[in-house]
């Protein structure tokens, strides 16, 4: 990854947030139906949030940021999935004990101490993702350890808690959520700081993952697991990358970060180099330009281009649109010129920091959402009117300048961002939470919550964990992924069928299987872990097979192995007839006898392919015979059966 | 702290006995290990008394709470020991002459507060300046003074109660305010506001009762948004009449202001419960405007004078008939001296015919016995059919379309003034604050039934 970075000597240190949806019949505090998403809604509530403030008469800083944003929220509801418990205007039922019990079965995999008692915490997030403005969460286990690369990976604590809203879309100042997600139930598995390298990030999320599906309890798919990548440098700050959909993201997404907050500590010593020392000392004046920017050549600065922006993308006053007439500001930085060019992530500089912030809290969100002396368009007009800006603002020749251009309260918002985000520049690296993207880079998405945000929930009694309880759930588990690699290794199957069949769930199939009928677990492990991925890749609706029937279909492979030669046939036979049994299927086709007088037709095969003038070699022959045979006689007659009886017939042709 | 328990409070028996033994009590910072060598380092927490006593509540330093049974504790190091002491800064409430004065009375629960984050407590916020920290839009609309009568559930608000609040409003309307605020429970805000209606007549301001459905502890809260409504209602609206200020739809859009004596609570959770039954709402109330739905009010008059009348009979009930009701429930009514019975009767007002003489006996025994509806919606039409004629035969006064909780207190209040059959039957059938109406608009009649596919396009295209 570039550019190169010595992370031992960076001080890089990562810890993960996995969390993992639960496969229950209901979410976990109404009697809702469990992920069944939808596209379409049926009705829209719409809310605010409004921060709650501490003993200390303090807003925590994650909920004060949010609140500035004054953000309008709107909720789309499906009848389907959705009751009034997820409108905010129920009080949650009694917790799904369903998901408290797979919770345990992670905890006990995991290592962990299961916690006596179960106390459901609030925890609070203003973004509207949830409607209480809290989610419901609650530490199921704490103190687990992993085998991992040949050291332990820690376990902090493992929670259970309620998913979040989907974004439908985040425009000046309306968030709109989708709520089919809200109220699923899922895990939360908190590893220690013991993470440091980016490929470490992967293979102990690649893991983490493999023990939540080893349970068989867990939902796979697309959203289903998600991972918070926490990532700190020597002197640097935890920053959260929040979300992040795939291992294979994490590496540069990491690395990304490592350089970032690296490059933000730089800043950090030139700023205290130019005598910047205290936040205080920033200094960040403003005066509004409008008028400069009348008949600008850059469209989105002119009033004009801003309506077009407000018209185009049908913004409703009150809703996305933010108060005030149209206004440009321009901010002089005091004695900063340089550092807005000043290097962040990979191809990024300190000015995207300044528009992070401006989009997020200000609601500014038209691109490129803000403009800055040390990358002004250089077409002759624009030149000039920075030129005005600078003279309009005083402009010594060691401050640098950032326009900003919205309506009025938010481009006072904006300013003012641009004064804080300088502030903790001078601090060093901001605890922030940040939104990954594929291409390895982050922006921000809001100020990390502290402990502050945690408070129990009222409505909701503690749950007794008895011993009792702990007992059965241990007796029922599933094994751990490592012992079951090392099950499957010594039988022969490679590392990478195992970790697919772990991964997708197949693994506890092969387990019943082979223990029921007494099949081959090789076979079994290659049967569902390649054939079936083969067949599913090839659109055969493998998923509707009942257990009932592969067993059916392992039992008659064990007594009749011909019938393992035509797999594919088969399965699709059975995909096709799903509620037909497999006995009654075969029977339909033919298969699992041998035509009667099957032999008789090798002779004149073999008699033709001698006229016909193709290949002579013995082989080629043999190949020819095959294919025109097996299409017929697969899952009927043995494959090496048939091919003895054209070598019987070629050898007598010779 | 006293070494009488308190320091070890909500924890009985064996955690009781163990945290003794272990030499540490709540708020004690501490670091706890168990059998699994597992550290639990945070604050130990007061239990709640209806909890179990086997486990020790621990706040840890990530904020999650999580309970530890007793019997697995190995060690407890005491690393400090701090009360939490629940206080809520108050910021000077601003004076600005030119802005009205609202009183805000107080009854209990909690329209406005803040949070303990470490316990999770919730710290009413009461006084101006507390109000002011946690709803600071308030200083934009008043000059705000608050007095906390009484501190009780709405439950638990009866007669006494009831009195004391008509006279504080009778003395603070007499002190020159512009708008009274009567912060109450959502249970029997209907109940009170009923009552008052009564008590407190020809009011030259503003009476609004507010309350909330979702805790103001909560980000999510309805409680800010209904309090700046009923505030702006007290100080600028145009209708001096008992009224309760709820949120209209359940979206964070107005409030509807309703008459005292005619609403429901509704849902026993939704924040639009409250709805004006029989009729339409007097008015939506937002951060900036009043919509008048209703011209049919009194308007405001600071010259009026106000006329108090506290008093209350709590020798009433309500009966809600049931198919198959015995008549002994109304006779066991007699005996235990009651003075007044609100039957809820079925359709027009109907009761079983095993139940006449048991009324007949009742009423001429003294007991004053009314008809509402259970249907809410609707009169008592008893002369309809046979049934309800034998009723009125009996001596069961009709209260035509008066709610059957506005009923129960109104009786309570004209049974305090007179027990003449007569007097009491003229005194319940005429309208004070519109409990009766004459005429029931075909819109004061609306519950829409989802599904249909007409009501499914309106709430498709309206916040609900």
């Amino acid at each position: 990854m570039e550019p190169r970075l010595d992370y031992a000597e960076a001080g890089l240190i990562v810890g993960l947030e996995v969390h993992q949806q639960l496969l229950t019949a209901h979410k976990m505090f109404c009697r809702c139906p469990a992920r069944r998403y939808t596209t379409t809604h049926d009705g829209e509530v719409l809310r605010h949030m409004r921060p709650t403030l501490s003993e200390l008469g303090e807003y925590d800083g994650t909920a004060l940021m949010e609140f500035k944003t004054k953000k309008n929220i709107i909720y789309l509801l499906n009848e389907s999935n959705v009751c009034t418990y997820e409108m905010d205007d129920t009080p949650p039922f009694l917790v799904n004990q369903e998901a408290v019990d797979i919770a345990i079965e992670q905890c006990l995999m995991l290592g962990c101490d299961i916690v006596d008692e179960v106390h459901i915490a609030r925890k609070q997030y203003l973004d509207g993702s949830i409607p209480t403005g809290f989610q419901r969460t609650a530490i199921v286990g704490v103190n687990g350890r992993l085998p991992f690369a040949g050291r332990t990976l820690s376990i902090i604590q493992v929670s259970v808690e309620e998913d979040s809203c989907r974004e439908v879309s985040d425009e000046g100042h309306l968030i709109v959520w989708r709520t089919d997600r809200l109220g699923m139930p899922l895990i939360e598995t908190v590893t220690g700081p013991d993470l440091h390298t980016p490929d470490e990030v992967a293979a102990a999320i690649l893991l983490i993952g493999r023990v939540c599906r080893s349970t068989g309890h867990v939902r796979v798919g697309i959203g289903a697991s998600r991972q918070d990548v926490n990532v700190s440098v020597r002197g640097g700050h935890r920053v959260e990358i929040k979300g992040v959909p795939k291992a294979g993201w994490a590496p540069g997404l990491v690395h990304g970060e490592a350089w970032r907050q690296l490059n933000l500590l730089k800043l950090r010593a030139e700023l205290h180099r130019r005598g910047f020392t205290e936040p205080g000392s920033i200094a960040v004046s403003h005066t509004d330009v409008t008028d400069l920017f009348v008949a600008s050549e850059q469209p989105f600065v002119r009033r004009e281009g801003w309506e077009r922006f407000v018209a185009e993308g049908k913004r409703r006053p009150g809703l996305e649109l933010g108060n005030g007439p149209f206004r440009v500001w321009a901010a002089r930085l005091h004695r900063l010129a340089g550092t807005l060019s000043w290097p962040t992530q990979p191809d990024h500089f300190f000015a995207s920091e300044l528009a992070g912030r401006i989009r997020v809290i200000a609601g500014l969100d038209q691109r490129p959402i803000l403009l800055h002396s040390e990358k002004w368009p250089d077409h002759r007009g624009a030149l000039a009117e920075l030129r005005k800006v600078r003279q309009r603002l005083g402009c010594e020749a060691d401050d640098a300048v950032v326009v900003v251009w919205g309506p009025e309260d938010d481009v006072n918002t904006a300013v003012n961002e641009v004064q804080l985000r300088y502030e903790d520049a001078v601090r060093g690296v901001p605890a922030e939470t940040r939104q990954p993207f594929p291409d390895g880079s982050t922006d921000f998405e809001r100020i990390l919550p502290g402990p502050d945000r945690m408070y129990p929930d009222t409505d909701s009694p503690p749950t007794r964990v008895t011993r009792d309880r702990v007992e059965r759930l241990l007796a029922g588990l599933a094994e751990p992924p490592w012992v079951r690699e090392a099950r499957y290794a010594a039988a022969g199957v490679p590392g990478a069928v195992s970790h697919y069949l772990i991964r997708r769930g197949g693994a506890n199939l092969v387990d019943r299987l082979v223990a029921e009928t007494g099949a081959d677990l090789r076979f079994t492990c290659f049967f569902v872990g390649e054939k079936l991925k083969y067949l599913r890749r090839c659109s055969v609706a493998v998923e509707t097979i009942s257990y009932e029937h592969w067993r059916e279909l392992f039992q008659l492979f064990t007594t009749n192995p011909v019938l393992a030669e035509a797999w594919a046939q088969i399965v699709r036979l059975m995909a096709a007839s799903p509620l037909a049994s497999v006995a009654s299927l075969l029977a339909e086709e033919g298969l699992g006898a041998a035509p009667p007088a099957w032999t008789e037709r090798i002779e004149p095969l073999v008699e033709a392919l001698g006229a016909g003038g193709y290949s002579t070699e013995h082989g080629a022959k043999v190949r020819l015979a095959m294919g025109g045979l097996m299409a017929e006689l697969r899952g009927r007659v043995p494959a090496g059966e048939v091919r003895a009886a054209i070598e019987a017939a070629l050898g007598g042709a010779r | 702290m006293s070494a009488t328990g308190d320091e070890l409070k909500g924890y009985r028996g064996r955690a009781r006995a163990r945290l003794a033994e272990l030499g540490v009590r709540v708020w004690s910072r501490v670091k706890l290990t168990n059998d699994a060598g597992s550290v639990f380092e945070g604050v130990i927490l007061p239990r709640s008394e209806t909890f179990d006593d086997l486990h020790i509540v621990i706040k840890m330093v990530n904020g999650y709470n999580v309970g530890v049974h007793v019997d697995r504790v190995t060690e407890v190091e005491e690393l400090g020991w701090k009360e939490a002491v629940y206080k809520i800064p108050e910021k000077e409430f601003p004076v600005r002459p030119n802005l009205p004065k609202v009183t805000l009375l107080g009854t209990g629960g909690t329209i406005a507060s803040r949070l303990d984050y470490r316990t999770g407590a919730v710290i009413p916020a009461f006084t101006p300046g507390e109000l002011y920290g946690a709803v600071p839009e308030l200083a934009d609309i008043c000059n705000l003074t608050t007095r906390k009568l009484f501190g009780v559930f709405s439950e638990n608000m009866a007669r006494d109660n009831y009195i004391a609040l008509a006279l504080a409003i009778g003395e603070e309307i007499a002190a020159g305010v512009d708008g009274i605020v009567i912060g109450h429970g959502t249970d029997t805000m209907g109940h009170t506001a009923a009552v008052l209606s009564f008590m407190v007549q020809d009011s030259p301001v503003p009476i609004v009762l507010v309350g909330s459905q979702r805790s103001s502890d909560r980000p999510s809260s309805d409680a800010a948004l209904n309090l700046i409504h009923a505030v702006r209602t007290a100080a600028y609206g145009d209708i001096a009449e008992v009224m309760i200020a709820m949120f209209g739809p359940t979206s964070d859009r107005y409030g509807l202001l309703h008459r005292g004596t005619r609403c429901r609570k509704m849902h026993s959770s939704y924040r639009s419960t409250f709805r004006t039954v029989g009729d339409i709402p007097l008015a939506t109330v937002s951060r900036d405007s009043f919509t008048y739905l209703s011209k049919d009010y009194r308007r405001r008059d600071k010259s009026r004078q106000v006329r108090v009348d506290p008093v209350y009979d709590e020798r009433t009930t309500i009966l809600y008939y049931y198919p198959g009701m015995h008549p002994d429930l109304v006779d066991a009514l007699v005996e235990k001296g009651y003075h007044g019975i609100v039957i809820a009767g079925t359709g027009l007002g109907h009761v079983n015919k095993p139940l006449y003489p048991a009324l007949k006996r009742a009423i001429e025994q003294g007991v004053h016995v009314v008809m509402a509806v259970q249907t809410l919606w609707g009169y008592a039409q008893m002369y309809v059919y046979d049934t309800g004629r034998d009723l009125l035969d009996i001596g069961i006064v009709p209260l035509d379309n008066m709610l059957p909780e506005t009923a129960l207190m109104k009786l309570s209040w004209v049974l305090a003034h007179t027990r003449d059959h007569a007097e009491v039957a003229r005194m319940m059938t005429t309208p004070i604050a519109h409990e009766i109406t004459p005429r029931e608009p075909h819109n004061g009649y609306l519950i829409m039934q989802g599904g249909l596919p007409e009501i499914e396009e309106w709430i498709k295209t309206h916040w609900k």
